[in-house]
């Protein structure tokens, strides 16, 4: 069977669609992540140098990395939005800013619980952590350009060029670490070279990123769903059989 | 071209010009974005002068000193070149360790000596758990000793 695709780019198409994959992307989150919280704290052996401390890696890593990877997304989403003229691509533009601006602060305030008993300091203006501390607020940029322009049209293409212009800051954060002394560490995960962690640690922390990766993606959805309601209001109300199959078949 | 992929140029382009505008930015910053100065810079007269700035590198094996006081504590901080005497008063972090990282902030007195208002320690990207860690010792240790037999055999 062929499945039409384009069909989905229709919000009001994509409103069931979205409807019926939250159960699972929340069901397989729910479950990666208790396994993964497990692995971390009861199963992972302590670390020879930080002992316990070491732990807040298995939320800080992956919060860390999803808020790169989300504004990645969010930006693609806004490069095709102004590319194609798609309502539903800003609209993911619009609901994933909260997500990953949410992660940031995960991995702001968790970093520095972490740095507190680590390195003697709550806070350092080093490189990597200016530079993802900016990222959050380029979210707030974001989510505030949006908020700030009534003409829907308008804010979309606004808040997009503003979500794309912010990708640079992206490859900034993540070789920061390379580029200049900095007092937070290097990677211990990268894509050249062998991990430089214990496998069981490893494993922990690469289940708790494909949680928040599951998670992300049911958070999204859910959200995309309430932007399509509220801004796809007038054609629901000029097409009362659409809100009756849209809200209806969830 | 179609309105569609002239809007996608025009994205693309925008991007790239962005990026090398960046590019061009972080490479005229490069020597302010540093969090620390080593050793070897600060011997070479690469640091500010008269003011606060922060230096960083290894805490050598056995440097470690602590006055009767208990709070006042002399430490070397070597990037393998050079070496810098380090005076601090206070409590140092958990981590801080010899033969570790550390960095810390404060000024340079006259007699070259770091006076330390801040200390911090700067810890690695390895994990593993203790018996790991004892493990790679001992081999580094078995392999340092084979390396010696090495120089001495010819002799």
């Amino acid at each position: 069977m062929k499945i039409n695709w384009s069909k989905y780019s229709a919000p009001l198409a994509f409103y069931p669609l979205a409807g019926k994959m939250i159960p699972w992307f929340g069901t397989v989150a729910a479950l990666t992540i208790a396994v993964g919280l497990y692995i971390g704290l009861l199963v992972a052996p302590t670390d020879f140098q930080q002992g316990e401390a070491y732990r807040i890696i298995f939320v800080h890593v992956p919060a860390a990395w999803m808020s790169m990877f989300l504004y990645v997304v969010m930006a693609g989403w806004a490069a095709v939005g102004l590319g194609l003229n798609a309502r539903l691509s800003f609209m993911m533009t619009q609901a994933i800013a909260p997500t990953g601006a949410m992660f940031t602060f995960l991995a702001l305030v968790t970093g520095a619980m972490w740095g507190k008993p680590t390195w003697g300091a709550w806070w350092v203006w080093d490189a990597r952590l200016t530079s993802e501390l900016i990222l959050l607020f380029q979210y707030a940029g974001v989510m505030l350009l949006r908020t700030s322009i009534d003409d829907q049209r308008r804010a979309d293409r606004a808040s997009g060029v503003c979500a794309l212009v912010g990708v640079v800051n992206i490859p900034i954060i993540y070789f920061s670490v390379q580029w200049w002394n900095t007092l937070h560490q290097g990677a211990s995960v990268s894509m050249t070279a062998a991990p430089k962690m214990a496998t069981i640690m490893l494993t922990g922390m690469l289940l708790m990123t494909f949680g928040f990766w599951m998670y992300s993606l049911a958070v999204i959805l859910s959200r995309v769903r309430c932007v399509i309601l509220e801004r796809e209001s007038l054609q629901l109300w000029s097409k009362p059989s659409s809100v009756a199959e849209a809200v209806e078949v969830r | 071209m179609t309105p569609r992929q002239k809007r996608f140029a025009a994205v693309g382009l925008g991007l790239l010009t962005l990026g090398g505008a960046t590019a061009l930015v972080l490479n005229a910053f490069q020597s302010n974005l540093v969090f620390f100065f080593t050793p070897t810079q600060v011997v070479n007269g690469e640091v500010p002068k008269g003011r606060s700035f922060r230096i960083g590198g290894m805490v050598e094996e056995g440097s470690l000193r602590r006055e009767a006081d208990g709070l006042t504590v002399h430490f070397v901080v070597t990037d393998t070149a050079q070496r810098v005497p380090v005076t601090y008063k206070g409590i140092l972090p958990d981590l801080f360790k010899e033969g570790k990282g550390a960095v810390a902030q404060g000024q340079l007195g006259a007699d070259g000596t770091f006076i330390a208002s801040e200390v911090l320690a700067k810890h690695d990207e390895n994990y593993m758990p203790p018996e790991a860690a004892e493990a790679l010792a001992k081999a580094k240790a078995a392999g340092a000793q084979s390396s010696k037999t090495v120089i001495v055999q010819p002799q």
